[in-house]
């Protein structure tokens, strides 16, 4: 990797003025391994973020957080022992070694000998935002406060914000990995509210990815204030929605959210080597409409959820979870693939040097079909269009699933007609996949917005997929159908 | 209270709001923090984590005339501390004057010795270790499984113990500091129902006090009753009726009102509560408050973000609104005057924070309140966002129990349940007396007289 010149280096980074080398690890993972566990990681992380608000006309906070440490993990049999410090001295480091160590009596294994490996670029990095002159930052926001304010008289309040940031990871392995990466990643978003007649609305738009500021080249400011505004203003027409099963259609890109809640979350495979999650046992069967492929593809360029390694050192890749509506595999943290005697997948994932990996999801999607987008929508009699989504959530030992819809339009005569009032839609994540009974040809992945929390831990996501009709969810609103 | 502890912190944070000072803030106020913790978790009886550590970081607030900007650091190394308060004031040369920005009237700031002593630290806690910590949650496990021979599975049960402490300082001449602990268990009871699903509940316990935590035997006990129950659930049918919300999930409706009666919200205009003050916002039988100084509690403090006095706040008196809870920027946005309810994150920013908002309990027990229930729903768990706070519109996946003639009669789930916060509140005609402190947020059993239930 070239040594890109930026004021956010890790200082344990290759080169960096407390490089951590193959001797020094080594050494460390001899500590945590000392009393007998069979698997001992280190995990370096540093990591700088910079927000900004912009709010009633001015660039009104903003903030910067450095957070650096290590976590040590080390394990026996299905046991792990964690520790963290941020005091990357060697006498520190040393003790959160012996702290992790005591999960084990006895036994053991002596660490390999550490190789360093070179990664794919799927984020090369430029130049980082965060070392551009903030003056630079505050006038994408202006001008996305000054566009959505002229777009409509209506608009009564703008907010914007972006979010930049910088991982840096060096990870060393017992079994002898050694890897560094720097994952960037910039996040932007505009908010507005309307006020027309006594009515109130809001509506936001964002976006981004692991890239610096040349995510404007693609989406530039007016065009999420725009978007926003033209949400917000959508809104102030919203009815009651409909409450009851009803077919639904889905757009495409951020639904997605709709398959990383459904199926996404019950194929992590912890939750079926532990047989809590109401996939397991169930490779090999039908779990979807047979319209359904879904994948989850870590190697996306420069998307929110792509990473080049993960967290414990591991190289993803583009990974077929149901193809043609049968179940084909899980996503794999170190542990599981243990207990499965398969291959990790990519798939361990951390927030940060404070907690310990867990399988997740990285881009998740449902690959496109045959359809015509229009044809879908006409062939609805009376349902529901799902255009933006607030979030999701997901019960993985019965599949129950909930995601909620900030814009709907109700379906009359295959056209789509008045907006609908926020509602949550809920089903059953076999259930509901079982039911897409269409899928567009029209793919589209997630502008990058989505952040995904499991056990207390949040990360990046991306979602996608293709306009899809399910032909029956309930959905949750006031309006009782008469008859 | 160990007070080597707080007056680290506090100098540590005295240092960072000198340094800034000297390089030019106007204002700097800093929180220092600092935290331990020991978790443990039990899968199967077998130990499946053991975790330890402890962790410092420093956030810090500067202003430049009424240019605002915060930073964090974890670095604690002389560099670290120095490129702190440099981002820190960088970043407040590229804000914008913001006319209503500025820290609290000095006169307002309280004294170390008015601050109360609120037992929110358990100085004997930290003396238990792993092994201790991995055999109390595996004797919660172990209870489930042994309550009834359908919990086979298991999605383990934990025990933490964790202590943080923190300490403010700000250039307008306040200082202080103190500190917390709390405990927990949680065991969560895998079953198997019918067509591969599994049912999953779970039961927990959290004091501030070590000797106060439930029995890991009356957890696990209590954990499988909450899992067993939910066997064979099922859809019930598009209506309206009577909703129950039992304290997990009553829990949930109050924190959604509390982040409309923020100040920030009210003045961002992004609240269907927007000039409601005064005026009904619920029925008679509500009555809400903030309240930061009760003993022992999850969400007490001794004072606010800003140094105010903690104080208690009647938010709502028998459904009128009487107050927004605000810290001193709200306030000056809405031409009021701070609650008390300022809250300093540790990266250093000020926004306003509930502490304890509490619906204040009825007089009837949940069991007679369910005994007078017709029929309708009886909720213990709500899933998904679906709020959107400008408006009100409610409408969240639910589950739990269908009640008939005054009974849980059968489990329920993969339903929604919906109606405009403002609505839901005025139609509640039911408050029961089971209020427990486990959560910062609390209410008792209560009953909405009428909702709309999406299902099948």
């Amino acid at each position: 990797m070239t040594d890109p010149q930026t004021r956010y280096r890790a200082p344990f980074a290759p080169g960096g003025p407390a490089a951590i080398d193959a001797r020094l690890a080594g050494r460390l993972l001899e500590v945590a391994l000392s009393k007998g566990g069979d698997y001992a990681d280190l995990f370096y992380e540093y990591h700088v973020t910079s927000s900004y608000a912009y709010d009633e006309g001015i660039l009104k906070a903003a903030g910067r957080a450095v957070a650096m440490g290590l976590g040590v993990r080390v394990m026996k049999g299905d046991a792990t022992g964690y520790a963290y410090v941020e005091d990357l001295s060697m006498e520190a480091m040393e003790r959160a070694a012996r702290t992790a160590a005591q999960i084990a009596a006895g036994g053991g294994a002596a660490p390999m000998a550490l190789a360093s490996r070179e990664l794919p670029q799927r984020y090369p990095v430029e130049l980082l935002s965060l070392d551009i002159p903030g003056e630079t930052k505050r006038e994408l926001l202006e001008r996305a406060d000054l566009a959505a304010r002229a777009e409509d008289p209506r608009i009564v309040r703008v907010d914007a914000s972006l979010n930049e940031e910088i991982r840096e990871i060096l990870i060393a392995t017992s079994d002898g990995k050694m890897v560094h990466d720097r994952q960037p990643l910039i996040r932007f978003g505009v908010r507005a509210i309307a006020e027309h007649e006594g009515k109130r609305q809001s509506g936001s738009s964002g976006g981004g990815g692991r890239m610096g500021l040349e995510y404007f080249e693609k989406r530039s400011p007016e065009w999420h204030a725009k978007e926003a505004v033209r949400q917000a203003v959508a809104m102030l027409d919203a009815r009651e929605a409909p409450a009851g099963e009803l077919p639904v259609v889905l757009a495409p890109g951020d639904s997605g959210i709709l398959l990383h809640e459904a199926v996404g979350h019950g194929l992590e495979a912890d939750f079926n080597r532990k047989k809590t999650s109401n996939y397991s046992d169930q490779i090999g069967e039908r779990v979807a409409s047979e319209l359904c492929t879904v994948v989850d593809d870590a190697t996306l360029s420069s998307s929110r959820g792509s990473i080049n390694v993960d967290d414990e050192g591991n190289e993803p890749r583009s990974a077929v979870l149901i193809e043609n509506g049968v179940l084909r595999g899980y996503m794999q943290d170190r542990h599981s693939a243990g207990f499965f005697s398969t291959s990790p997948t990519g798939n361990g994932r951390r927030e940060s040097f404070k907690s310990h990996p867990m399988p997740r999801m990285t881009n998740t999607m449902l690959l496109a079909g045959e359809d015509d987008p229009e044809d879908i929508v006409r062939s609805v009699e009376r349902g529901v269009y799902a255009k933006k989504f607030g979030g999701g959530q997901v019960d993985i030992s019965n599949g129950d699933f909930v995601f909620s819809l900030t814009e709907g339009y109700l379906i009359e005569n295959g056209k789509i007609t008045a907006p609908l009032k926020g509602v949550n839609l809920i089903g059953n994540g076999p259930d509901v996949m079982r039911k897409v009974v269409m899928l567009g040809h029209d793919l589209q992945t997630s502008d990058g917005i989505w952040t995904c929390g499991k056990d207390g831990q949040s990360v990046p996501v991306g979602v996608g997929c293709p306009t899809v009709k399910i032909s029956a969810v309930t959905v949750g609103g006031t309006e009782i159908a008469k008859g | 209270m160990t007070n080597e502890t707080i007056d680290s912190l506090v100098a540590l944070a005295a240092q960072v709001v000198e340094s800034a000072r000297n390089r030019g803030a106007d204002v700097a106020e800093a929180t220092a923090r600092q935290g331990s913790h020991l978790s443990t978790k039990v899968r199967l009886r077998e130990p499946e984590l053991v975790e330890e550590a402890g962790s410092r970081s420093v956030g810090v607030r500067v202003m430049i005339g009424q240019q605002v900007a915060v930073s964090y650091t974890s670095d604690l190394t002389k560099d670290g501390v120095e490129r702190l308060v440099e981002d820190a004031l960088e970043l407040a040369r590229l804000s914008q004057p913001d006319p209503y920005a500025g820290p609290p009237d000095p006169s307002l700031l309280s004294k170390p010795e008015q601050h109360p002593d609120l037992a929110m630290f358990d100085p004997e806690m930290g003396a238990l270790g792993a092994g201790d910590a991995l055999a109390r949650a595996r004797e919660g496990e172990e209870a489930a499984f042994a309550f009834d021979e359908r919990i086979v599975n298991s999605e383990g049960a934990s025990f933490t113990r964790a202590a943080g402490a923190s300490a403010i300082v700000t250039s307008g001449g306040f200082s202080g500091g103190y500190e917390g602990s709390y405990a927990s268990i949680v065991v969560r009871p895998v079953v198997n129902d019918a067509g591969g699903k599994k049912r999953s509940g779970f039961h927990w316990s959290a004091k501030r006090h070590l000797a106060d935590l439930d029995s890991p035997k009356a957890v696990g006990e209590e954990a499988a009753r909450r899992t067993l129950r939910k066997l064979g659930a099922t859809k019930v049918a598009t209506q309206e009726c009577a909703v129950v919300f039992d304290p997990d999930a009553g829990r949930s409706i109050l924190d959604l009102f509390s982040g409309c009666v923020m100040g920030g919200a009210i003045w961002r205009r992004s609240s269907y509560l927007v000039d409601r003050e005064g005026t009904k916002v619920a029925s008679d039988l509500v009555s809400i408050v903030d309240d930061p100084l009760i003993p022992k509690a999850p969400g007490s403090r001794p004072f606010d973000g800003e140094g105010l006095l903690a104080r208690r706040n009647v938010v709502v008196d028998r459904g009128v609104l009487k107050t927004y809870l605000m810290d001193s920027y709200s306030a000056r946005k809405l031409d009021k005057e701070s609650t008390g309810n300022a809250s300093r994150g540790s990266s250093g920013g000020v926004g306003a924070s509930t502490t304890n908002f509490i619906l204040q309990p009825g007089e009837r027990t949940a069991e007679e309140l369910l005994e007078s229930t017709e029929s309708g729903l009886y909720v213990t768990e709500m899933m998904g966002f679906g709020f959107n706070p400008v408006t009100g519109d409610f409408s969240r996946g639910a589950a739990g129990f269908w009640i008939e003639k005054g009974e849980l009669a059968f489990p329920v789930s993969e339903v929604t349940i919906s109606l405009n916060l403002d609505d839901l509140l005025q139609r509640i005609d039911a408050v029961a007396d089971d209020l427990d402190l486990r959560t910062s947020t609390a209410t008792p059993t209560f009953r909405v007289s009428r909702m709309t239930l999406a299902g099948k």
